[in-house]
């Protein structure tokens, strides 16, 4: 079934290879080898236009119906449903316009397809039709930049409040790291500079002479406890890098030299998460790849995959250098307890360098 | 001024002094041979791009698969024939840049500009030969050093085409930061100079040149689109080149307009106090205005091919005329929408949406105009018109995801991802392409004397715009999926396992696509020496260059140079014998000409 296009559009050509050896054909015998589109040509790439708009919305049609299931789950952040109601308005409304207008700009081609005895409609100007067109995108795009511009304040809005949690996203050639501001709630300040110290083991550069800094936790895997908003304050040593986390509709770039922001309330524990009908059906669907593309390692003395469980994963999203493409790290949501017990066994900076 | 009028003598006299070889075929004046050597260079290229583009496509769709091709091709880049990562990279990156200046703008507009400016408005040649022979050459250069680029020990530049610093300025990021790098950059250089020259000669000349009765409301809509996009470039190529100065000065001079706090490779390094984001601002502030650089001239192209085969006049004159100044006015305001997640003040962002999707009025109100002008008509079904019609068709099919693009709010999510690969390639990448297959489909009679073969043009057609949608359509789903762009494989996130499939799907048609264009290059070489001969006036064209004769003489035409009495577009005028009248012919007793 996946094949499906390939197999369209191999007979499509493979019609388009026939008529075009026949009209060869035809135009060997009469001796006629004029490269100017006669009648028979009109009528031939008039129907194939028609074809093509078939073609057009059956893609559209088949391509939902297909991969439909690989599309994100259910957004797992607060602000997300927003997000994806405003994303299934502005598709409404492209596939409405796309549907009419390859529509008409396809039919127009298959109908008026020329021959000798046509003649065309001189027809240069309306200026109230031209209004029309020019009016009523403007309406509808007011609309979607009115809504875009709320969703996008309400978004980018950042406030910390009592219970806010603020994590440090810090990134490098080719990993992430969070920093948590431990029991005081104040990240340390931090700088490249400090990198060096204590042999190295100072990973995200945390300044030894504030005292806000000792008690912070720097981990290789994201926790989130559910329920709260989080801030993420990003930092970068190196290059550009992005912090992407789809499953909360969430991104923003990381820029050596200066700390950018982006905070979302997680809704969704990763838990219920893996509970969520499109992620049971998506993960079977890998797992079941997976057992297959495990087959052919086996046979040749490989390891097989191991089943592959859902989790949330952050991603670099701002190409970085040759391992750009593996710079991930896990992300955990849980409950508030859950959460409080695993930050308990996390080391703080002081315990790391003493 | 003395040039211009030089050039534009009335009569034709001392024109036809001896021509030797190389001042006609090398270092020729000739807006007509000049055009052709653009055309040709940019193939050239254009195979060059396109073809990386299907090594990457191989390798995206069996990842880390050995191939003979890339063992035999890449060399030591694919050891045991399995692709580096960081080759990967440099692939994308060359091909990026290749296709957008290389191909696109040299290669489309700087081809039909050529052609057409002097021959459409009436004029010997453009306003002064010698630069636009300057600007070629300088183009040649700047394609030479490109191509040299790829042969560079640690490989091309690979940052990406918008080569964002830290990344393509600190030679310990990545291989490709080095000796690739400065070559990308020297390369940019000449060719900022080249589009320069060539823009400011093709502003000259449609302001100074025009025929009599040429006026501006008489100009056809090629020149228009070839004329604003001189503007927009002249506007904006000079911030890309401060930038790539600036990327030059970090890189080599120790100076941090870019750079900041940067620690790699177990060193800290001395840059204070730049920004990368002051680079992005920068590139954008060309980079956006480069899409309609690119987008113009081929929708320029189309309006023209359009028109005359659907024997009608083009719908809405004045509209398309607006619509091409407000695209371009807007085009240099919305450049922050690449950036609305760069770390930029959010409010900045909202500006920018608002800018960016008035855009999308100006192009529906082109794309409306276009179906309408088919409405009605007679259309003569030629594959330069097939290429015309499927350019509108991908115009909207891009363009609207561009609505969702353009929202700082949605953007946040595909931002980056194949989404966004799957609307600029339709939008930009397909439709500026299929505006230059229309373009020499339509002009190869002119430019060679000969047609080329109808029917190879029809399978090229149907193979390509099939084999486009089959390649670029799925891509949206995989960006919603997730998925980021320029990632060498996504086989280390087991979510994404199940994009492999589709991954196999965009690449067969990727390959099936790209086979078809050998049809093309047959039939454009072939037909260079062996196709059939053609007559004036082929598709029975109301323009201008179709007066002129056949054989290709310096001064355009022998004697005087026609005037112009009507518009463009008077196809199927009630009351006319024809269905075309060219524009040199005058009013009879009595016709009006159209207010439009």
């Amino acid at each position: 079934m996946t094949n499906f296009f390939i197999f369209t559009a191999l007979i499509l050509i493979a019609i388009s290879v026939w008529q075009i050896t026949k009209i060869f054909e035809l135009s060997q015998t009469k001796k006629i080898n004029n490269q100017i589109a006669d009648d028979k040509d009109n009528d031939f790439n008039g129907k194939m236009m028609f074809a093509f708009l078939i073609f057009i919305y059956a893609l559209t049609i088949y391509s939902f119906f297909a991969y439909g299931d690989v599309l994100l789950p259910d957004a797992a952040s607060e602000h997300g449903s927003t997000y994806d109601n405003l994303m299934w308005i502005s598709f409404a409304v492209i596939f409405f316009v796309q549907t009419i207008t390859q529509g008409a700009l396809h039919y127009f081609s298959y109908k008026y397809r020329g021959n000798k005895s046509r003649k065309a409609f001189f027809y240069a100007d309306n200026d109230r039709l031209e209004m029309i067109w020019t009016v009523i995108p403007a309406i509808v795009l007011a609309v979607l930049i009115l809504f875009g511009l709320y969703t996008w304040t309400d978004i980018m809005t950042i406030e910390e409040k009592d219970d806010t949690l603020v994590v440090e996203l810090y990134a490098q050639q080719f990993n992430w790291k969070a920093r948590y501001a431990g029991e005081d709630g104040v990240l340390g300040d931090a700088n490249i500079r400090f990198l060096q110290d204590f042999d190295g083991k100072n990973v995200v550069g945390i300044d030894s002479t504030d005292p806000n800094g000792f008690d912070d936790i720097v981990v290789q895997e994201l926790h989130l406890p559910v329920g709260r908003e989080v801030i993420f304050k990003m930092r970068s040593q190196d290059v550009l890098h992005s912090a992407f986390m789809p499953h909360f509709r969430a991104q923003m770039n990381v820029v050596p030299g200066m700390i950018t922001e982006f905070a979302f309330k997680p809704i969704t524990t990763t838990e219920e998460m893996r509970q969520n009908p499109d992620i049971i059906s998506k993960v079977k669907k890998i797992n079941k790849i997976r057992v297959e593309n495990s087959k052919e390692l086996v046979a040749s003395g490989d390891e097989p995959l191991e089943p592959y469980i859902f989790d949330y994963v952050l991603l670099c999203n701002k190409i970085c250098g040759g391992s750009h493409y593996n710079m991930q790290m896990k992300i955990i949501v849980e409950t508030e307890d859950e959460f409080n017990k695993w930050i308990d066994d996390q080391q703080t900076f002081a315990e790391v360098i003493q | 001024m003395s040039i211009t009028q030089e050039n534009n003598h009335e009569e034709d006299h001392g024109h036809h002094h001896k021509e030797t070889f190389i001042t006609k075929y090398i270092f020729s004046q000739d807006h007509k041979m000049i055009a052709k050597q653009y055309l040709i260079t940019g193939l050239f290229m254009g195979i060059i791009g396109i073809l990386m583009s299907l090594l990457f496509r191989l390798q995206l769709a069996w990842p880390e698969q050995p191939f003979g091709i890339f063992e035999a091709l890449l060399g030591k880049w694919a050891p045991d024939g399995v692709m580096d990562p960081n080759v990967y990279l440099a692939l994308v990156t060359i091909h990026g840049t290749i296709m957008v200046f290389f191909v696109l703008t040299a290669g489309l507009s700087g081809t039909f500009s050529n052609l057409l400016i002097p021959l459409q408005i009436g004029a010997r040649d453009m306003a002064t030969g010698l630069l636009n022979m300057i600007a070629y050459w300088l183009f040649f250069i700047s394609s030479i050093i490109m191509v040299a680029s790829l042969f560079v020990e640690a490989g091309p530049a690979a940052s990406g085409w918008t080569v964002y610093p830290p990344l393509s300025a600190i030679p310990q990021a990545q291989p490709g930061a080095g000796l690739g790098m400065t070559l990308w950059l020297v390369s940019m250089t000449f060719f900022i100079a080249s589009s320069l020259l060539g823009s400011l000669n093709y502003i000259v000349t449609v302001i100074n040149l025009r025929t009599k009765g040429m006026t501006f409301s008489r100009l056809p809509l090629t020149i228009w689109a070839f004329f604003i996009t001189a503007v927009i470039g002249v506007v904006s190529f000079p911030v890309l080149l401060s930038a790539a100065l600036l990327l030059v000065m970090d890189r080599s001079f120790g100076t941090s307009f870019f750079l900041s706090d940067i620690f790699i490779q177990g060193e800290v390094l001395h840059y204070q106090g730049g920004s990368p984001v002051l680079y992005e601002h920068l590139f954008w502030f060309l980079g956006h205005p480069e899409v309609y650089i690119v987008l113009l001239p081929a929708l320029g192209i189309t309006s023209e091919i359009i028109a005359t085969n659907s024997r009608k006049p083009i719908f809405g004159y004045r509209a398309m005329v607006a619509s091409i100044l407000a695209i371009a006015f807007l085009s240099t305001i919305v450049w922050g929408h690449h950036m609305f997640i760069s770390g930029m003040n959010p409010f900045l962002g909202s500006v920018f949406t608002f800018t960016t999707l008035l855009i999308a009025i100006p192009s529906a109100v082109k794309a409306f105009n276009y179906i309408t002008t088919l409405w009605k008509g007679n259309l003569q079904l030629n594959p330069a018109m097939l290429f015309s019609i499927a350019l509108v068709s991908t115009f909207i099919s891009g363009g609207l995801t561009g609505i969702i693009l353009g929202d700082s709010a949605l953007d946040i999510n595909v931002h980056d991802t194949y989404f966004v690969v799957a609307h600029f390639h339709l939008v930009m990448g397909i439709s500026a392409l299929y505006g230059l297959f229309a373009g020499v489909y339509h002009w190869f009679p002119k430019m060679f004397g000969r047609m080329m073969n109808k029917n190879l043009g029809y399978f090229h057609f149907w193979v390509t715009a099939i084999g486009a949608y089959g390649v670029f359509f799925p891509m949206h789903f995989i960006g919603m999926a997730g998925l980021p762009r320029r990632y060498y494989t996504n086989t280390a996130f087991p979510y994404f396992d199940d994009l492999a499939d589709i991954n196999v799907t965009i690449t067969v048609f990727a390959l099936i696509t790209g086979l078809a264009q050998l049809v093309f290059l047959y039939n454009f070489i072939h037909s260079m020496y062996y196709g059939k001969k053609t007559e004036q006036n082929p598709w029975r064209s109301t323009t201008l260059e179709w007066t002129a004769p056949i054989k290709h003489i310096h001064g355009n035409w022998e004697g005087k140079i026609p005037h112009v009495h009507r518009w463009a577009y008077d196809y199927s005028k009630p009351g006319q014998k024809e269905d075309f009248v060219p524009q040199h012919i005058p009013l009879k007793k009595g016709e009006e000409e159209l207010q439009h």
